[in-house]
């Protein structure tokens, strides 16, 4: 039975639950609803959680956990030979699956039966012909082990699944029948589905800290085994960044975060005055009717796919740069370039440091702008000798998380950066990001047992550590500055 | 105050200047100065912002819009019964024998019969010239045609064949003669003859639906490339993420909101989820790749992977959205419910939540929009592989066949060598805009027909 049959099934019995338990309790109570402890539809509601939630959760489990645990058992019956090589069982693994896929399709297109399948033999009959004519496309002849396996596999799959859909529905009953059984006049059913409802919102809220265990977990754990094959000190402080697929590489930071922080700089210093600029704009001189227009019309740039703009580096203004900088001034060839690169994710962070500002500048007390304009100050020297200097924390926050924006942006300094990483400081020239070559190393075919694959890892920890000191620094000062003024 | 004799201002004591307000002195002037300068700042910045978003929004437009029309010949063609159906009983499982190449030579013969008898012969040009602008992609669309109607085999119908895509190029004016001299995939000739042709009203160029409905193409065929993988891609991703986050979303924050204790758990979860809210998105995509694919055994390019990567990567957004929407709702709504005996999940459930739905559904209508144009995190899932057929439907497991997404056609299409994937990556753009506008313009109307204020 497929999982969405199962489901229903699952939904369909909660349903019926909820209604049993409400008639039960009304049936218990003489049909006066005043002679119960909670409202008749708590009754109901107490069924229905106790037959849904427990199955649904068993069925995720069993759905994760299944396939790793027929993984394992027949990664059991491999050659020892190639179970010694990582990437080589894999492979084996991988088709061991699509045999048994192949199996599948056969079945469905020509109606064999069970029988005939166990007695199919890789050694004795055309297997990958017979595969090949449903679609299954395999490289080699196959080894009759691997198609044992595959048997094997498919039994297992179908009898897992068997289980599955018992289990599963033998929860939903039993949760059915003991929630049931439970309804007496006295029982608290309020407060029982309250409390559960109560522990499903904190398993909720819980999903955060999930996430951050997650991204942790699989950083560390691949950078640890990147360590284990690369010594961290000449990741950290190499200068040369050069892959090679034969091994031998030179996997250094450094040209990475020179190239990271360079065209993060040229980001910050076209943003920076802009946002500013607009911010002071809208929030100080503008009229309500202006700034109701230009506020959103600014925003729709951080509205805007981060590839969009990739696309503009990459036609418009990495051509451009070029014709009309880079060539006649002789300082390189190349349209994809740290200016590239720099100025559109610049323009990208606009909005973003040009609202967070607007808010703090609102968020200054009137009374100070007032006692200024008082003593005589003109509009701009109240701002920029009273607003300013009240809201600079706020706006030093704000520039700190557009940096890790900065740093962190991935498609335009992919489209519009270039592939060399170089410690240069000619701006025109084509250099790489972090995050560049995380997306390099970690597109095509993967082999998770090399160096060349595994630094992506590395290099995500150190993004991952760099933006998040920036952001909880940054945070830390929004926050101080807010107390002070509420 | 009278006996305060009125002194003589500073400025003229000292400066020697008048001391009349009408008159302005160098000083004011200077700062006046400063005033207009700073003013103008402000708006120079302004400027600045959104001529910059207009300027890349115009030159999207002017290079994607092309992509939605396709320069076609239109000419009768003869299925010609003894190529296609061999055995002759019109049988469609027999006659699916016959490949693509079976029916370029149909094509090709058509159009040069049909050429000749229009007698638009062009010097010295091979029948191989001829029938090498018609695309590659056009047999294959012929004989999708036949084997779903085998009526039409020993019949002469009309057909609309795309042309090459620098024959297309020629007509939009990406390629030149001059181009085309040096270029290896177009002779001069053929650009005579599609002139020729264009004039004689043969070649047109036409709105192509396929832009929007078909697979992607390999390198060679631009023309045939559309958007319909990438469209589906899009939507399961778009229809799981929503499910996933939606009940998460609401039911974290209504839990941090109204139920949370302020302990040492719940300041974790707080800070946990504002900072989530800023890793890089590139972060999840290494996440869903070591979790999803590694761990999990997912398999790559699913529309599944995706979504539970972008429904992590926007939950923390979401949650902040919702969460202050949450707050919004006065709180003598809360005392009134509990003041007549409601239990805190009634009040929450019964009254504080259908209140803040609105603003719950503009956020998370909003946090999807950002999550439609993430790019990043798809290519590490393997969501930039070709893929060739249509992933299917939901119930058939369509959620875990490979598939494409918007965003990332846009990124592989302009990493192609040919120019003619430019235009399309442009046009992708446009078609993805559309659907940003369309889920902003939902959160807008909703927000206007539902908001309360109190």
């Amino acid at each position: 039975m497929s999982v969405a049959i199962i489901s229903l099934i699952v939904l369909a019995l909660a349903l019926i639950g909820y209604v049993v338990g409400r008639q039960r309790a009304l049936q218990t109570a003489q049909g006066d609803p005043r002679k119960l402890h909670s409202l008749p539809v708590y009754y109901g509601q107490t069924v229905f959680l106790f037959v849904a939630v427990p199955a649904f959760a068993l069925l995720a489990v069993w759905l994760i956990a299944q396939p790793m645990v027929i993984d394992a058992r027949i990664a059991v019956d491999l050659n020892p030979r190639i179970s010694e090589d990582a990437s080589a069982s894999k492979l084996a693994m991988e088709d061991v699956a699509r045999i048994a896929n192949g199996i599948d399709a056969l079945q469905a297109n020509t109606g064999m039966t069970n029988d005939e399948i166990r007695n199919m033999r890789a050694d004795l009959s055309d297997v990958r012909g017979r595969l090949a004519e449903v679609g299954v496309a395999l490289g080699a002849e196959v080894d009759p082990q691997i198609f044992e396996m595959a048997k094997s596999f498919r039994t297992m799959q179908r009898s897992g699944a068997f289980i599955m859909t018992f289990a599963v529905l033998t929860a939903a009953v039993i949760g059915f029948v003991w929630s049931v059984r439970r309804i007496t006049p006295e029982f608290r059913a309020r407060n029982v589905s309250e409390t559960f409802v109560r522990w499903l919102l904190i398993a909720a809220a819980g999903v955060a800290i999930l996430t951050t265990i997650g991204i942790v977990f699989s950083l560390m754990s691949e950078t640890i085994r990147f360590f284990g094959i690369y010594p961290a000190g000449d990741f950290f402080f190499g200068l040369t960044w050069n892959p090679q697929f034969r091994g031998g590489s030179d996997l250094g930071l450094i040209p990475l975060l020179w190239g990271t922080l360079y065209i993060s700089f040229v980001a910050m210093v076209v943003s920076v005055p802009i946002g500013i600029f607009a911010a002071i704009y809208t929030a100080e001189y503008a009229s309500p009717r202006v700034r109701s227009v230009v506020k959103p019309l600014i925003e729709v740039i951080a509205g805007i796919p981060t590839v969009v703009f990739g696309l503009f580096a990459l036609v418009t203004v990495g051509p451009l740069l070029r014709d009309y900088f880079a060539v006649p001034f002789g300082l390189g060839t190349s349209g994809s370039s740290v200016m590239t690169a720099g100025l559109v994710i610049g323009i990208l962070n606009i909005p973003f440091i040009s609202s967070l500002t607007d808010d703090i500048i609102n968020a200054v007390p009137q009374s100070l702008r007032d006692g200024s304009l008082g003593l005589g100050a003109t509009k701009s020297e109240t701002i920029r000798k009273v607003v300013l200097p009240a809201a600079l924390p706020g706006i030093v926050g704000a520039v700190l998380l557009a940096a890790s924006r900065a740093i962190g942006e991935t498609m335009i300094v992919t489209m519009g950066a270039g592939a060399a990483a170089k410690l240069d400081l000619n701006p025109f020239e084509a250099m790489t990001t972090i995050t560049v070559k995380i997306v390099s190393q970690l597109t095509g075919d993967l082999a998770f047992d090399s160096p060349e694959t595994l630094v992506a890892f590395a290099l995500g920890m150190s993004l991952f550590v760099i933006t998040l000191c920036l952001n909880i620094f940054a945070l830390w000062i929004v926050r101080k500055y807010r107390e002070q003024y509420e | 105050m009278t006996d305060i004799a009125p002194s003589t201002p500073a400025v003229s004591a000292t400066g020697g200047e008048s001391g009349s307000l009408y008159v302005e002195q160098s000083l004011m002037k200077r700062r006046n100065a400063a005033e207009v300068r700073f003013r103008t700042y402000g708006i120079a910045a302004i400027v600045v912002a959104l001529l910059t978003l207009a300027i890349m929004l115009f030159t999207i437009v002017r290079d994607g819009s092309s992509a939605f029309f396709q320069a076609t010949i239109s000419f009768p063609v003869t299925v010609d019964a003894a190529v296609v159906d061999t055995a002759g009983n019109r049988n469609p499982a027999e006659m699916s024998k016959t490949t693509t190449i079976g029916y370029a030579r149909i094509l090709g013969d058509s159009l040069v019969t049909y050429l000749e008898g229009r007698d638009m012969a062009v010097e010295g040009m091979t029948r191989k010239e001829i029938v090498d602008m018609i695309s590659k992609d056009a047999p294959a669309r012929l004989r999708d045609r036949v084997l779903a109607d085998p009526t039409l085999v020993g019949q002469t119908i009309a057909v609309d064949a795309f042309v090459i895509g620098r024959i297309d190029g020629y007509f939009k004016g990406r390629v030149t003669r001059e181009i085309a001299e040096r270029d290896s995939n177009v002779t001069v000739t053929q650009l005579d003859l599609a002139d020729k042709m264009a004039e004689a009203g043969i070649l047109r160029s036409k709105f192509n639906w396929s832009f929007v409905t078909a697979p992607d193409a390999s390198d060679l065929r631009p023309e045939a490339a559309g958007l319909g993988i990438a469209l589906i891609g899009t939507l399961y991703m778009m229809f799981l993420v929503l499910i996933f986050t939606l009940p998460i979303g609401i039911a974290a924050s209504i839990y941090l909101e109204e139920f949370a204790p302020k302990n040492w758990l719940t300041d974790l979860i707080e800070v946990n989820i504002s900072n989530l809210a800023a890793v890089p998105s590139i972060v999840y995509g290494i996440l869903g790749l070591a979790i999803f694919i590694n761990f999990a055994g997912l398999p790559a390019s699913a529309p599944m992977v995706g979504a539970l990567v972008l429904t992590i990567m926007t939950l923390p957004t979401i949650i902040i959205a919702t969460r202050s929407a949450i707050r919004a709702v006065p709180p003598s709504i809360r005392d009134a419910a509990l003041g007549v005996g409601a239990s805190k999940m009634q009040t929450v459930f019964h009254h504080v939540l259908p209140l803040a739905m609105p603003g719950i559904l503009t956020g998370t209508i909003l946090g999807l929009a950002s999550a439609a144009g993430e790019t990043g995190p798809l290519l590490l899932i393997g969501m930039v592989a070709f893929v060739a057929n249509y992933p299917a439907s939901p119930l058939d497991g369509g959620f875990l066949d490979p598939a494409s997404a918007l965003p990332v056609q846009v990124y592989s299409w302009a990493s192609r060598s040919d120019p003619a994937f430019i235009e399309r990556s442009s046009g992708a753009i446009i078609v993805l805009l559309i659907f940003l506008v369309l889920m902003n313009v939902t959160a807008i109307l909703l927000r206007r027909r539902f908001e309360r204020r109190w």
